[in-house]
């Protein structure tokens, strides 16, 4: 894995330096990141990177994963369905599951770290275990919360309110709490295997790898096969497009170890497109980073068409590969793409027809889209300044309710 | 270099910043929420929606707004009372209360004039933010003129922004640091004064930074001169 040197041509010397002036003050600082899954989804690929990299900074950065079971994961898809959307529910036998399966973490969960760092809601509850003042508990949230199912909200707020505080992705999710809200947007690596920059050879040889023809442009959405995703309007935007442009689409998919629902959204999406030739599925391995890669590169348009998002990391990736982006309206979208500029945000499925085909037809409109995407994204959207920022939350911990701190 | 430059007793140690955003979790949809919520807000909340355009861009165009002018134009269509917002000149104003009075008042004074209330669309809401700063000693300190001069030129923009546009907020007020330091330590009063006539938001922080640097050595080669 690329070390903090290797980011200097990407972000310039004065932010590596910034970032190891604010480490000196967290030396030997210990900090446990916790999540529901190890790989798949944009939580793991941001520790993946994230831990090691706090770790030569001088932190003594440790990752864990709570275990559960497929109920357990069943309940804390609904959870998170529910906290991103008031017209989704929960089971009632879901928060009894999730209890029970969260006590059975503690006894294999060390939490006993100077930072203990939870991410998302399926590891929230662990807070209970927090006897006294002797650490700092972080809640990370990368959902979008902002109308949440008022029940499950319910069930969350008092654990949230235990932890010194919590961060999300975008101002819209804040919520009325008793404890610190932070902003602190995701972000990517532009050294790792999903963003590094690869030449035509590789582009072309996993293209040909995976069989997929570049003889007509290449419409893509890379994103899991799950409903908020709109994998099925995503289909229905092409339809609407395709007699007017002539291209493919290419919906490319995975799934991560805590989405149960991924195989059945993926026979949907099969379904619905079995009799059309210019469309084609993917569903790759958790770990196809490079397959990603080599495909946003050779794809004309991006598509990242929500229904809800956290932030929609995905879009960051194909603005960082100067790849003309329509994408929805949701969650961190907008913070990524300002319309016309930096790309294109739309609201429904025939905006979004109607965006595929101008795109299409203007390459020299979509090229400047991209270009000023790529740029949008190294100035906020870079691993480093995500780095920088958890550095500044660590430190404010020592400093509660200060709001200058001359370090 | 000239014998006659001044020497420091005490030197100019340049700081960084950081800062780190908070949300409140409260937010408007129309100007009697934007209004009812800033005549209470902290100043930190004051601080943020009328300095962070200023950071954010500063790498960019000179740009003199803040959240408030940007949201009522943008979000309310609003733009004549955004335009009035927006000519508010931020760092005119040595305390951040002095700051916020002259938001309300000029929200105030056009809500009484227009008797239409908009409101922005949903999902479009003025979100009320705040940040903890951090100030973070850095490597360079200086004892005079050249060594002032050559740390100007290495130092990051973050410095150069805590130094020029956050100390017209501390004492001494409506003075930057480099300012006063060269004022007080240095007794290069008449440098120091064209330091701190600069136009900042004529610049960006890079050609501030420029322009300064220009001065400095303008004033360098005066003391040569007149050794000579």
């Amino acid at each position: 894995m690329p070390k903090l040197e290797a980011y200097r041509d990407v972000v310039g010397a004065q932010t590596l330096e910034e970032l190891r002036t604010l480490a000196r003050y967290l030396e030997g600082k210990s900090v446990l990141h916790v999540n529901s899954t190890a790989v798949g989804g944009g939580v793991a690929e941001i520790l993946n990177r994230m831990v090691p990299l706090l770790c030569e900074l001088g932190l003594v950065a440790t990752w864990d994963v709570i275990k559960g079971g497929e109920a357990f994961y069943a309940a804390t898809k609904r959870f998170h369905n529910a906290l991103h959307d008031d017209a989704q529910e929960a089971m009632p036998e879901d928060y009894q599951v999730y209890e029970e399966t969260i006590e059975q973490n503690f006894a294999r969960l060390r939490l006993d770290a100077q930072i203990v760092f939870i991410h998302d809601p399926q590891p929230a509850a662990l807070v209970k275990k927090r006897r006294d003042s002797n650490n700092h508990w972080i809640w990370r949230c990368h959902i979008d919360v902002s109308r949440p199912h008022p029940q499950v909200w319910d069930f969350f707020k008092p654990y949230v309110e235990r932890y010194d505080a919590c961060v999300f992705s975008a101002p819209a999710f804040a919520r009325q709490l008793s404890i610190p809200q932070v902003l602190i947007s995701p972000s990517i690596d532009p050294l790792s295997d999903k963003n590094r920059e690869l030449d035509r050879t590789e582009v072309t040889a996993v293209l040909d790898r995976l069989g997929i023809p570049t003889d007509k442009p290449l419409v893509t959405q890379v994103s899991r096969f799950d409903r908020l995703k709109d994998p099925l309007g995503v289909i229905e935007a092409f339809q609407m497009a395709k007699p007017y442009v002539n291209a493919r689409l290419l919906l490319v998919g995975g799934s991560a170890d805590d989405d149960p629902e991924g195989a059945q959204v993926l026979a949907e999406v099969r379904e619905l497109a079995q009799d059309d030739p210019d469309i084609l599925i993917l569903s790759l391995p958790p770990t196809s980073h490079v397959e990603i890669n080599a495909i946003q590169r050779a794809s004309s348009v991006i598509l990242q068409k929500s229904l809800r998002e956290g932030f929609g990391l995905t879009v960051a990736e194909a603005l960082w590969k100067g790849k003309p982006v329509i994408a929805s309206a949701v969650g961190g979208i907008p913070l990524q793409i300002t319309h016309q500029h930096s790309g294109i945000l739309v609201h429904s499925i025939d905006g979004a027809a109607y965006w595929i085909r101008q795109l299409l037809r203007d390459p020299e409109y979509a090229r400047r889209l991209g270009e000023n995407g790529r740029e949008h994204i190294r100035q906020n959207f870079l691993l480093t300044r995500h780095l920088r920022d958890y550095l500044l939350l660590f430190l404010s911990l020592d400093h509660p309710g200060e709001d200058w701190i001359h370090l | 270099m000239p014998s006659l430059m001044p020497r420091a007793a005490e030197p100019f140690r340049f700081f960084t910043r950081s800062c780190l955003t908070l949300m409140t979790g409260r937010k408007a949809k129309d100007l009697n929420e934007l209004v009812d919520y800033l005549k209470t807000a902290s100043e930190p909340v004051i601080y943020q929606h009328t300095h962070r355009f200023l950071r954010q861009h500063q790498y960019l165009v000179p740009e003199p707004s803040n959240d408030f002018a940007y949201w009522t134009t943008h979000m309310l269509q609003d733009e004549r009372l955004g335009e009035r917002l927006a000519a508010i000149d931020t760092v005119r104003f040595h305390s951040l209360n002095d700051l916020r009075r002259a938001l309300v008042s000029t929200i105030e004074q056009h809500l009484g004039k227009d008797g239409i209330l908009r409101q922005a669309p949903e999902g479009k809401e003025f979100h009320f933010m705040s940040a903890v700063q951090f100030s973070v000693p850095i490597q360079y300190q200086a004892h005079d003129l050249v060594e002032f001069r050559d740390c100007l030129s290495k130092v990051g923009i973050a410095s150069l922004y805590l130094h020029i546009f956050e100390a017209m907020l501390r004492p001494p007020l409506g003075t930057n640091d480099f300012s006063h330091w060269l004022d007080t330590s240095l007794h290069e009063t008449e440098l120091a004064g064209r330091m701190a006539g600069l136009d900042l938001y004529s610049h960006t922080l890079e050609e501030l930074r420029a322009t300064m640097i220009g001065f400095i050595e303008g004033r360098l080669q005066e003391l040569s001169h007149a050794e000579a």
